[in-house]
């Protein structure tokens, strides 16, 4: 009796040290009396909050922490939390630019299953899709393409404000773009200049090329394909003609420069109009939405990821399932503007005829589902995303005025056959 | 019989007490030294001669000095050696200087003061990330608090991290922020422990207070002052954080053209952008042999340097 109570303490203690280092071990995501914790680690406003309410009503047991990190930190942690196998939330957003570079490490987050294939647009779903054709991530959105200005900033430099006049004057390309940019530079406001920074402009103007930086089988064109270079002189001219704000996006200055009003027109893809409400609060009403010069194009879009490592991948994948699926994607899309990459959803009224006070009441539903239904996609491979970052300096450099155009082109191409190694 | 057994063993065990307890209690430094400082040391050296993908599951092969003859002739790892260089020289020089003015201002009787010198380590209990994020903001190249005031004297505006001097002026200021007070208080700490009688003396055979200070202070300081040279090339020549967090956007090259590059950010690139385990293993190394051989040349050229005095 004596030895039987004092087993049955030492099996309570054992089981007890048990749970303890479970719960240690895992970080914050334990698993204590049936709770479990999902931490999603997201760049940027993905337009969530509301969705995890709902998500925690439904389910008592799991609470959601979303953590967000800088886009460039937030994919190079990633690719380290894979590589040393922990650290890694038990969801995981990747960006277009990085999805190939997971996608080739792709035994290092949970099959998906082939279930969705038939929800989402066939190049959407290819994108993570690894080589022995195992799924890597539900996608969440595309980006598709625009342009957002500021009304009042384009009638304060005299120039027409009306979206279908904008839109028109520019629909010849960015030759016309840049075209209209001198004009607007011509009477603009004191320190406002017409785009926020070259890097950003580049990403939109090579979104729109059949082939981008790279080719299908995964070899690195920047210096062979014509596209690539015409982009470049193309944004170079736009940065000669002093159209530039040399703002870097996404840093702490191009987020004020929102805020200071220090650009009137922006590359804009659809996830761009959630950090544009996000920054620039005080504009709502003035910003409005034109098609993009030329037509067409992508910039960005993202994916849910399981990495396997996590401690609960059946409850991350059921999350991150319930996240991308349509319903929730229509939702994300109607309050934070991020464009489903499900296309049965774009024909839907509620999708196809929104319109968002935020940008004057511009009919966002119409502008981003033609967008994407106009959309080829491009091709993108393992470093696309660094040789975003690489290009983007090598603009930087042109408009701090460090190097002429053809001095950072030979730098640039140089730098991208560095990563390449 | 059994008494004298016992008081030799009880004898064998205070001098196993008295011989052996001072390992015992000096173990533990040394169990976390081997396990946080040696291990890691001989092991990155082993990587060093691998050519290991961090992300391909650590595939490595061995490839010997590959490594390290590919960075001596990599003008990025020069350029990234310049930029630390040049930072330090920026950052010790005047901060060392500086350190010791303060010192001297705090060794008098102040109001206040100790507060005044608990106010001077506040820096470097900020941490680095604010002070740094603050900093830049300061450093903003349309908006910041520099460019104001340099606007006011009609110089600028001036945008700070596109130039390599200007990058380096900024970043050094940051560098010299944190850790001025530190030192100074050291300073203070050894200042007071000169004997007063020698400031009388001097005063009586009419010594000025300049006099004072370099004939007396800066000698008695000496081992202090070789001390905190030796720290300081160690931090100065390791700095990271601020420049990365100075570039606004968090890659870890630098600015536009590598011009604020460090060769711990270098080494941070290498490693954990382009995952080459390898190569940033060689640096690494490379990184500590430099600055034990600048930490070693320090302390000889400060000790003779004070010397003289």
């Amino acid at each position: 009796m004596r030895l039987s109570r004092l087993a049955r303490l030492a099996a309570a203690a054992t089981a007890a040290t048990l749970v303890l280092t479970a719960c240690g071990s895992g970080g914050d995501s334990g698993s204590a009396g049936g709770k479990v914790t999902l931490n999603v680690s997201l760049f940027g406003n993905f337009g969530y909050q509301e969705l995890y309410q709902q998500y925690q009503q439904a389910h008592p047991n799991i609470t959601i922490k979303e953590q967000t990190a800088d886009y460039n930190a937030h994919h190079r942690d990633l690719a380290t939390h894979l590589a040393t196998n922990a650290g890694a939330a038990d969801i995981e957003a990747v960006d277009t630019g990085f999805i190939a570079q997971m996608r080739e490490v792709g035994n290092q987050f949970t099959d998906l299953g082939q279930d969705r294939a038939s929800q989402y647009l066939p190049w959407k779903w290819q994108a993570s899709l690894t080589k022995d054709g195992k799924q890597i991530g539900y996608g969440t959105d595309v980006g598709g393409l625009a342009i957002c200005y500021r009304r009042d900033l384009f009638q304060q430099a005299g120039l027409p404000a009306d979206r279908d006049q904008v839109s028109a004057a520019w629909a010849g390309g960015w030759d016309k773009y840049i075209e209209l940019g001198k004009q607007f530079a011509a009477k603009a406001p004191k320190g406002t200049a017409f785009f926020d920074g070259g890097g950003a402009l580049y990403n939109a103007v090579i979104g729109q090329a059949p082939v981008g930086f790279y080719n299908q089988d995964n070899t690195i064109v920047v210096d062979t394909n014509p596209e690539v270079r015409k982009a470049w002189d193309q944004v170079v001219a736009a940065i000669q003609a002093g159209l530039s704000a040399k703002l870097i996006e996404s840093s702490p200055e191009w987020n004020n420069g929102f805020a200071k009003g220090q650009f009137a027109t922006i590359a804009c893809p659809a996830w761009m109009m959630a950090k544009i409400k996000d920054q620039a609060k005080a504009f709502a009403g003035k910003w409005d939405v034109a098609a993009v010069p030329g037509g067409g194009g992508n910039w960005g879009g993202s994916y849910l990821t399981i990495p396997k490592q996590g401690k609960h991948v059946a409850e991350a994948k059921e999350l991150a399932a319930w996240l991308t699926a349509p319903e929730q994607q229509a939702r994300v899309f109607t309050s934070a503007g991020l464009l489903p990459s499900i296309p049965a959803l774009y024909d839907k009224p509620e999708i196809a005829a929104l319109k968002d006070p935020f940008f004057n009441d511009a009919p966002v539903g119409k502008i981003f589902t033609t967008a994407a239904k106009q959309l080829e996609p491009q091709y993108q491979g393992p470093r696309a995303g660094d040789i975003q970052t690489t290009v983007r300096d090598g603009l930087s450099r042109v408009e701090q005025g460090k190097q002429n155009s053809e001095e950072s082109w030979q730098q640039t191409v140089s730098d991208v056959k560095r990563l390449a190694r | 019989m059994a008494i004298t057994v016992l008081s030799s063993r009880r004898a064998a065990l205070n001098k196993l007490d008295t011989k052996g307890s001072p390992y015992l209690y000096i173990t533990p430094f040394f169990l976390l030294f081997g396990v946080f400082g040696l291990f890691p040391l001989l092991y990155t050296g082993y990587v060093s001669f691998n050519d290991w993908n961090l992300l391909d599951g650590g595939a490595h092969q061995w490839v010997g000095l590959a490594n390290y003859r590919e960075m001596l002739h990599d003008p990025y790892f020069w350029n990234a050696l310049g930029n630390t260089l040049s930072i330090w020289v920026l950052s010790t020089v005047p901060q060392l200087l500086a350190a010791l003015w303060i010192a001297h201002l705090l060794n008098h009787r102040l109001r206040a003061r100790t507060s005044l010198r608990m106010g001077v380590l506040l820096p470097n209990i900020t941490s680095i990330v604010a002070v740094t994020i603050v900093f830049t903001q300061l450093f903003g190249r349309d908006f910041g608090m520099v460019n104001w005031l340099l606007g006011l004297a009609g110089i600028g505006p001036i945008d700070w991290q596109a130039d390599t001097w200007s990058s380096h002026l900024a970043i050094s200021i940051i560098v010299a922020w944190r850790w001025t007070g530190y030192n100074a208080l050291i300073y203070l700490a050894s200042m007071q422990a000169i004997p007063h009688d020698m400031y009388e003396a001097a005063e009586l055979d009419g010594a000025s207070s300049g006099q004072q200070f370099w004939r007396i202070t800066v000698p008695q300081l000496r081992p202090t002052i070789i001390f905190t040279t030796v720290i300081s090339t160690i931090g100065g020549l390791q700095i990271m954080a601020e420049p990365l967090l100075f570039a606004g956007t968090s890659t870890p090259t630098g600015g536009s053209d590598r011009q604020f590059q460090t060769a711990a950010l270098f080494l941070y690139e290498q490693g954990f952008r382009e995952f080459r385990f390898g190569y940033a293993s060689a640096i690494a190394w490379t990184l500590c042999l430099i600055i034990a051989v600048f930490a070693i040349a320090n302390f000889l050229l400060t000790r003779r340097i004070a010397d003289e005095e």
